[in-house]
């Protein structure tokens, strides 16, 4: 498992990496409505351009893309099924005689359903987790949260909590490995039996993992004290997140966007989403 | 004799139940002063009190009764405000056991920021206070690499870069060498030496490695709570006998160079911490007197 990057993060040079978290995460949010604009045909293709167009500058292999959505796909198939035969519309593609009717519309709104989940998908992964380190995006999320703090809500502890856990990640996976390889040279059986005897079998292995997870925390509670933490005042960072003239013109470009599907839905043509 | 930096009078601190009832003392009444660029070695075995003390130094203990004085500033017999005790903390740094529990960002160099960041250091001071602490411990190169990716020395070293670039007095190492390799040992023990000359930093390490001890200036021998021997490695490796009945064992290499020593022949046992290290420090000292002989003889 050693080595393996955390999360969904395809290191590579792009212009899409280059852009600044925090505008990264402002795009997929706009990126997220324009999704939800598109009402006819010619707002759908543009859409699925758009998420090619956003696969090719964030040089991330489409196989790897296309696999991201096989999780979903049973959500996909599913909403498809319920709109082809709940929609209730004009042409009726079925034979009168017919018990289950089948209207074109319920076919044009199960395409556009389909077609609006996976760009979501797909654009939301290219901003956010593949081309973005989970360490910047928490970093991002602090910066764009940070006006909460006015309402006390904790935004700087919940950013360094995640810091920590992704700090800590690798360091508790090696200590899971050594628990198991330690039960296993004990003659722990993992793999087979049926689902209860093999949940059964991780009690050995989580506890000591819980354990010793609790004294880590303790010994780093203490270490960040001697290093005269004490919580978000007055602290000052050492990567001090800069935008450039770039990252505004690719928010402005993704907001050009959307309004460009505002109008090609008056001028589009095709079915219309109601 | 240069000026005393920490000063305790009477120190003793006792662990309280968690049902508050019972109390276990575990250190009673040290008395003793640090001067300022001291390297001193604080020995004893486990459950000496050894590691209670060195937490007294930085407040993450408060001692029960005694007097403790770092710099100018009495830390006892009054509350003390949020603000001094960061300024102690920032006096006295302190490095831990395991590696693996004291960093807290996942980049090498974001680590060695924490201190600093905390502290409120403004650019560009901060960037060189970093960039001058991984120097520092000869970790410049892995500024960009993940933490969870060096081996134990690197780690230790890095931990250590992070406490230097808060600028420390005084820096505590608690037992910092007892999880790492030989090797990663001997990284650590030269960084901590090149700290106390080159730096002129105030040291404190707290170990049960007699070897270790061997390096620093002056060795306090902590037994039961109690302080037992106060003195130059030589003094304190002569009372073999008062250290065995401690549980302390003077290291065959330690007992060797003394005897050595004792008998006239004049080697620098301060910085042997493996027996290798020991071997080539007598041959070394062997070429050079039989050098000199041959010269003689011819």
């Amino acid at each position: 498992m050693k080595g393996v990057a955390f999360g969904q993060y395809y290191p590579a040079v792009s212009p899409m990496h280059r852009i600044d978290p925090r505008a990264k995460v402002i795009m997929a949010v706009l990126y997220i409505v324009c999704t939800f604009l598109c009402k006819n045909l010619t707002g759908f293709i543009a859409l699925l351009l758009s998420a090619i167009l956003l696969v090719t500058l964030s040089h991330i292999p489409l196989k790897l893309v296309l696999r991201s959505l096989r999780p979903i796909l049973f959500i996909i198939a599913f909403t498809s099924v319920i709109n082809i035969f709940m929609t209730k519309g004009e042409t009726l593609l079925t034979p009168e005689s017919w018990k289950i009717k089948i209207y074109a519309e319920g076919i044009w709104n199960a395409l556009f359903m389909v077609l609006r989940i996976t760009v979501l998908i797909i654009g939301t992964g290219i901003f956010l987790t593949y081309t973005t380190t989970p360490i910047a995006l928490t970093d991002a999320l602090e910066y764009l949260l940070s006006p909460l703090k006015k309402i006390k809500i904790p935004v700087h502890d919940f950013a360094m909590m995640m810091t920590i856990a992704l700090r800590f990640i690798p360091t508790l996976t090696e200590e899971t490995e050594k628990i198991m390889n330690a039960q296993k040279a004990r003659g722990a059986d993992f793999t087979t039996g049926s689902l209860l005897k093999r949940a059964k079998a991780l009690i050995p292995i989580l506890v000591p993992l819980f354990v010793s997870a609790f004294n880590r925390a303790f010994d780093l509670a203490s270490a960040m004290e001697c290093r005269c933490y004490h919580g978000g005042e007055g602290r000052t960072r050492l990567n001090v997140l800069h935008y450039r003239a770039v990252d505004f013109v690719a928010i402005l470009l993704v907001a050009a966007f959307g309004v460009g599907l505002f109008f090609l839905n008056r001028y589009g043509f095709g079915y219309t989403l109601s | 004799m240069s000026d005393i930096y920490i000063h305790t009078e009477k120190l003793c601190f006792s662990y309280t139940d968690a049902d508050g009832k019972a109390e276990h003392p575990a250190l009673n009444g040290i008395s003793v002063d640090i001067h300022e660029g001291e390297y001193v070695a604080v020995l004893g075995h486990n459950g000496s009190g050894k590691s209670t003390f060195a937490k007294l130094l930085n407040l993450i203990l408060e001692p029960t009764s005694g007097k403790l004085v770092i710099g100018d500033v009495e830390l006892t017999g009054r509350e003390l405000s949020d603000e001094e005790v960061l300024q102690l903390r920032r006096n006295v740094g302190m490095v831990f056991q395991n590696p693996d529990n004291q960093l807290v960002a996942t980049i090498v160099e974001e680590d060695v920021a924490f201190g600093p960041e905390n502290l409120g250091v403004p650019h560009p001071e901060l960037r060189e206070r970093v960039d001058g602490a991984l120097a520092a411990v000869d970790m410049s190169d892995y500024a960009h690499h993940e933490p969870h990716r060096l081996s134990g020395g690197q780690k230790q070293r890095v931990a250590i870069a992070g406490i230097i670039a808060m600028m420390p007095k005084c820096i505590i190492f608690d037992e910092s060498t007892a999880m790492l390799d030989p090797s990663g040992r001997r990284e650590v023990l030269n960084t901590i030496q090149m700290l106390n000359c080159e730096h002129g930093i105030t040291v404190l390490n707290i170990t049960h490695y007699m070897n270790e001890a061997a390096m620093a200036d002056r060795i306090l021998v902590i037994n039961d709570g109690e302080l037992l021997m106060d003195g130059t490695p030589d003094e304190i490796f002569a009372q073999r006998e008062i250290l065995r009945r401690v549980g302390l064992e003077v290291p065959q290499c330690a007992a060797l160079i003394h005897e050595l020593r004792k008998s006239g022949i004049d080697i620098d046992g301060t910085k042997i911490s493996t027996v290798e290290d020991c071997a080539e420090l007598i041959a070394s000292y062997y070429a050079k007197t039989s050098l000199k002989q041959e010269e003689q003889d011819v």
